[in-house]
């Protein structure tokens, strides 16, 4: 019985944010409309990460490689076809990330702790030189631009993407990954992924091949921060290396931990924390804001571990 | 053919390259040493390590504006941020040591970022200078090479060295070998291990100073610097093996010679690829490190 009412509260729950966020486009004015829509980016990106740090306790310092390599791999699609196609720059865009995340994951998941988040970050740093340096291709320092797809299916329907129908495509995106990360992580491939966390040793004794489950977990994530990627040259229309610099992994680990990890919605909920917070605390500290921001996240590391929605792990995991 | 193969070896330029990444070679084993004292004693990887680099440097700065002597700039600077990483290890650290190490690379990560934007704030984006003690020049083919940097990897090498001989006989060195060794059983014996750790942050921290200011006259101080630096660190102490203190000084001398080898053929933004080609294969084959007895 207390399982079904788990189950309607969650969903009615569900059911209310996703509503709320829908309608916020209508109401909200231009600036805060586009807030909202990088917010869920952001957060898509960093539940991505939230699968490594929060299930199979991995601190990945290196998701801005996936995130980047989603952007680039869009781009490349935007720019090369003619009108541009939606389709081909998220196809365009998962190939990158998920080869990327591949290769990434083939030689860090062989280490553990501390090696494997220096691991990601100098992998991460290795994309960062080479797109930084490889003018002719990615337009160095200048990064890339190019124009929005229009949404549609080839020979069904065709709309342009307004700044409203971009915020509910992305919505209707980080919804859906949500609930699939979240059927992954209670499916049994998840509760294996658990149980690395809680003992790595014991999970190997039983018989599970631990490195081919990390590998698989890493280039999950890897896909779906492609995919935060993919939706993010969609939203801004650029790509730049500095969106590949090992920063914005740092950032994504201060997301996860701020909104709880292992929450999935967690680290939703840190991106929009600490945006608005970088977005009230610019106007006293103007681009010095990393400092109080730096102050807030060790803190909370430090006296509330579990983070923002922490309190709620349990209940979500359920 | 073997003649013409010689002969189109660059050996001046080899040479010149050897000495050049010999001497980044020092500084980079400075700054490696600092930050793989602090992770064999305490397991805690520190993020804001290059942060430390590049206060170091503007202390270096300050002081030298101050007082118009190199050497008491040196020296100051090293002191100073050595407090300041004592500070820093009581207050975000200490009470919390037991955790979980990736707590500590999360908290440190934190510092890095706060160490950081205060340096953009206080000192601004333009590079400052420090300028060199001295200016002398020797002939190095067709290059004036500069004496100072000779003078920089001889000084790395004292400061190195004098670690050593401190951990090798003096008492508060074999202290902290003891705490590395066993944390409980030195504790027992007496040795107060807190300050033991405490003092250990404190000499990677000023060990991080005294190579940004040595680091400082070759490419001026700038608030980013840091980054590089402590990227270029984890490459080493990861290669050399972690917590192993002569592994990351040979490791630092090979990745930096590897580099500057590579610089001969490709932009020195490019050559980094190399030192992180390097770090994959020790991944793959020695994961270890490079510069370890492989375990029996």
């Amino acid at each position: 019985m207390s399982e079904r009412r788990h189950r309607v509260l969650f969903w009615a729950g569900f059911c209310v944010v996703v509503a709320l966020l829908a309608v916020a486009p209508v109401v909200l004015p231009e600036f805060w409309r586009r807030f909202l829509t990088e917010i869920l980016i952001w957060g898509l990106l960093a539940m991505s990460s939230d699968i490594l740090i929060g299930y199979v306790g991995l601190i990945s310092f290196g998701h801005s490689a996936f995130f980047g390599l989603g952007m680039y791999g869009a781009a490349a699609a935007l720019m090369t076809t003619r009108p541009p196609s939606l389709w081909l720059a998220l196809l365009y865009g998962l190939v990158a990330a998920s080869a990327v995340a591949a290769f990434v994951a083939y030689f860090s998941t062989r280490l553990r702790d501390i090696y494997f988040a220096i691991t990601t970050l100098i992998f991460s740093q290795i994309f960062y030189v080479v797109i930084f340096t490889w003018t002719e291709v990615t337009g160095g320092e200048n990064g890339l631009t190019f124009s929005r797809p229009a949404l549609g299916i080839p020979g069904l329907f065709s709309i342009p993407f307004t700044p409203s129908v971009l915020h509910w495509f992305v919505l209707a995106v980080v919804a859906l990954s949500y609930l699939v990360l979240r059927r992954i992580t209670q499916s049994p491939f998840g509760m294996v992924l658990q149980s690395i966390r809680e003992n790595e040793p014991r999970t190997r004794a039983i018989g599970y091949p631990i490195e081919r489950y990390k590998i698989v977990a890493v280039m999950l994530s890897g896909l779906f921060a492609g995919f935060a990627g993919v939706l993010y040259a969609f939203q801004n229309q650029f790509a730049a290396p500095d969106f590949v610099f090992f920063l914005v992994s740092g950032e994504v680990v201060i997301y996860n931990v701020i909104g709880g990890i292992g929450t999935l919605v967690g680290p939703i909920v840190g991106a929009a924390f600490f945006l608005l917070l970088r977005e009230g605390l610019s106007r006293f500290f103007t681009e010095y804001y990393l400092i109080p921001v730096g102050v807030i996240f060790i803190a909370m590391v430090i006296f509330m571990p579990q983070g923002l929605l922490g309190f709620a792990r349990r209940w979500l995991n359920r | 053919v073997f003649e013409s193969v010689l002969g189109a070896i660059p050996f001046d330029q080899i040479l010149i390259q050897t000495i050049n990444g010999i001497v980044t070679g020092m500084i980079l084993a400075l700054v490696a040493s600092g930050l793989t004292l602090i992770f064999g004693i305490m397991d805690v990887v520190n993020f804001a390590h290059g942060e430390l680099f590049m206060l170091g440097a503007y202390a270096g700065v300050l002081i030298l504006s101050a007082t118009g002597n190199f050497w008491l700039a040196l020296v100051c600077s090293s002191l100073l941020i050595a407090l300041l990483g004592a500070a820093i290890y009581l207050v975000t650290l200490r009470p919390w040591l037991g955790r979980d190490p990736l707590t500590t690379i999360l908290a440190t990560f934190g510092l890095s970022l706060v160490l950081q934007n205060y340096a953009l704030w206080q000192f601004g984006p333009v590079a400052r200078k420090i300028q060199e003690p001295f200016t002398g020049h020797f002939d190095l083919f067709y290059l004036q090479y500069p004496w100072y940097r000779l003078v920089i990897a001889g000084a790395a090498a004292a400061i190195i060295g004098a670690l050593w001989l401190f951990l090798k006989f003096g008492t508060y060195g074999i202290w902290i070998r003891a705490t590395t060794q066993d944390r409980v059983m030195a504790e027992a014996m007496g040795i107060p291990v807190p300050w033991v750790l405490t003092a250990v942050f404190a000499i990677g921290s000023g060990m991080a100073a005294a190579s940004g200011v040595l680091f400082g006259p070759l490419v001026g101080v700038n608030y980013a610097m840091g980054t590089d630096w402590v990227l270029k660190a984890f490459i080493v102490v990861v290669v050399g093996g972690m917590g192993n203190l002569g592994g990351s000084i040979l490791a630092a001398i090979f990745i930096s010679l590897l580099e500057a080898y590579a610089s001969l053929w490709v932009s020195p933004a490019q050559a980094v690829i190399v030192s992180f080609v390097a770090l994959i294969l020790t991944l793959l084959f020695r994961p270890t490190g490079l510069f370890v007895p492989t375990p029996k």
